[in-house]
């Protein structure tokens, strides 16, 4: 079977610095994959060359089994449809109340009238926990965690079949980080939906993953069934999942 | 040979941004009449540029009318040729005045927040997120400005004629007591139909150099909140040479011999 999303050798550099060192992973239909890796290492990089926000300067990157490479995302309009995307910062558009950043995808992209678009917002709003009181309130008006749960939503809204998660959980508290965890799951297991996320949180890693995936100084490190990473034997992988300072992974910072 | 690097490098550097803004025109041109369109859009730009910037410019206008008036009062009176006071007034202010005045006044108030709303959305990944929902960035945010731009700047300076010949009247009629009836026999009687029709083609000009650099410098805007300020700049100070330019280039189309 065709794997949904294929990565071959993907590298990609800013200058003289390479962030993708040649990145190959296969995601098949319905699969959740966590990619973990220290700050810095090209994670959010990694979905964007996916999404055609940047290009990458070599290697494949298919979307069912579609070559886009080369495209942007500007030109790329029909597979643009299959994806949701929660962006690291959020991105959400300031301009517009929060129920209409959500119901963004339906107006515009599928051409949904407001009224159901509305109706929809705020039952994604709902998934989230977020009240339809808060989806008149404008981006501005809401706290980071807040925030991150309506690019969330925004993500899901359009039912699309591949979203990528850059930090969901980043900036909420426990509660409410494993509500979100429960709802990527269950987009995973009951939508069917494929799904790529980045994280730094291991516990959710481990509970929304299938798969997990290390990047490391540009390339995958290490790739296994996110139940093993415990017990990965990759000195790279325990060193990180367990968070300490001392090991094969050297941060650049000055003693 | 070292000094020469300078000079290439500079002039690879505006090559290259030539050659982008030709391209971002084509696609916004191409993207302004394909469907989908998003009149809401094209209101709220029309409403933005149009009614808002009706202030500014009825007042550049009007102080524009009444110095005219005075100036040439002054000049003309050595040649006793106070009679020609109307007509000056109109037309410099229809072919030249208005247009450009306008086109100026515009290019600081609305290039200006064009850049700044654009390049913030660029620097804070908004644009991106556009296209992850399947909403071209050309189509939803440029092509609307565009159009309202090359639209209403016509609309405006036909509204800044009118005042600015308004106030010539007043300076020529209260202060310098002409006769009111000769004076408007005098503005109307000689102007020509080409007179306004080449201002307002100067205007739909200026008003698509205003929202085309706007857009292109906030669409192409790097880093934080200091490349929103310089795109913001970029944005007036390009499109402002860009009026002038094209206003010498329009100008000689039509009264060039
Ligand atoms: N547009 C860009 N221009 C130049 N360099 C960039 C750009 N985007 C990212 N980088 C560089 O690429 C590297 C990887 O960035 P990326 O955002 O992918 O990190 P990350 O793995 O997502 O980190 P974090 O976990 O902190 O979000 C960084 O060193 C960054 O400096
Ligand atoms: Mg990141």
């Amino acid at each position: 079977m065709t794997p949904k999303i294929r990565l071959n050798d993907v590298k990609k550099s800013f200058g003289e610095k390479k962030v993708l060192d040649g990145v190959s992973l296969d995601i098949a239909k319905g699969e959740s994959v966590v990619v973990i890796g220290g700050s810095g290492t090209g994670k959010s990089v990694l979905i964007k060359c996916i999404l055609g926000i940047l290009l990458a300067d070599s290697g494949a990157i298919e979307i069912d089994g579609e070559d886009v490479t080369h495209r942007r995302a500007s030109e790329r309009e029909a597979v643009n449809k299959k994806f949701g995307m929660l962006f690291q910062g959020g991105a959400l558009f300031d301009s517009l109340p929060v129920w209409e950043n959500v119901a963004f995808g339906l107006i515009q992209g599928d051409h949904m009238n407001r009224k159901d678009a509305k109706a929809k917002a705020i039952e994604t709003l709902a998934k989230v926990g977020l009240s339809a009181e808060v989806g008149e309130l404008l981006p501005v008006e809401l706290s980071g965690g807040m925030q991150k749960r309506v690019g969330l939503a925004r993500a899901i809204a359009g039912s699309p079949e591949i979203v990528f998660f850059d930090e969901p959980t980043t900036g909420l508290d426990p509660i409410m980080g494993d509500v979100i965890n429960d709802l990527i799951v269950s987009c995973v297991r009951n939508q069917g939906i494929t799904a790529l996320s980045i994280t730094h949180d291991m516990a959710s890693a481990k509970k929304i993953g299938d798969r997990i995936a290390m990047l490391y100084q540009g390339k995958l490190i290490w790739v296994g069934d996110a139940k093993g990473v415990d017990a990965s034997g990759n000195p790279f992988v325990e060193q990180f999942v367990h968070g300490r300072a001392e090991g094969p992974i050297k941060m650049q910072v000055r003693r | 040979m070292n000094f020469l690097a300078p000079i290439g490098a500079v002039a690879l550097a505006f090559l290259g941004h030539l050659g982008r803004l030709v391209i971002f025109t084509g696609a916004a041109v191409s993207h302004c009449v394909r469907p989908p369109f998003y009149p809401r859009h094209i209101l709220r730009q029309m409403i933005d540029i149009g009614y808002y910037s009706l202030p500014v410019v009825g007042l550049t206008a009007i102080f524009s009318g009444m110095v005219l008036a005075l100036q040439s009062y002054t000049g003309f009176a050595r040649f006793s040729a106070e009679s020609a006071i109307a007509n000056v007034v109109v037309i410099s202010l229809t072919r030249e005045l208005g247009p450009v005045l306008a086109g100026l006044m515009v290019a600081g108030r609305i290039g200006a927040s064009m850049a700044a709303e654009i390049g913030t959305m660029r620097v804070t990944e908004q644009i991106d997120a556009l296209t992850t929902l399947s909403t071209n960035p050309f189509k939803y945010l440029v092509a609307p400005r565009l159009i309202a731009g090359f639209l209403m700047l016509p609309v405006l300076v036909l509204v800044a004629d009118i005042i600015g010949v308004f106030g010539g009247y007043m300076v020529a009629v209260y202060k310098l007591d002409f006769n009111a009836g000769i004076y408007l026999s005098n503005t109307i009687e000689f102007l020509e139909p080409l007179d306004v029709i080449s201002g307002l083609v100067k205007a739909a000009v200026f008003g698509f150099i205003i929202a085309l650099m706007g857009c292109y410098s906030g669409y192409h805007s790097k880093g934080g909140a200091q490349g929103v300020g310089t795109a913001t700049t970029n944005a007036v100070v390009s499109s402002s040479i860009l009026i002038l330019t094209f206003n010498y280039v329009i100008t000689e189309l039509f009264f060039g011999t």
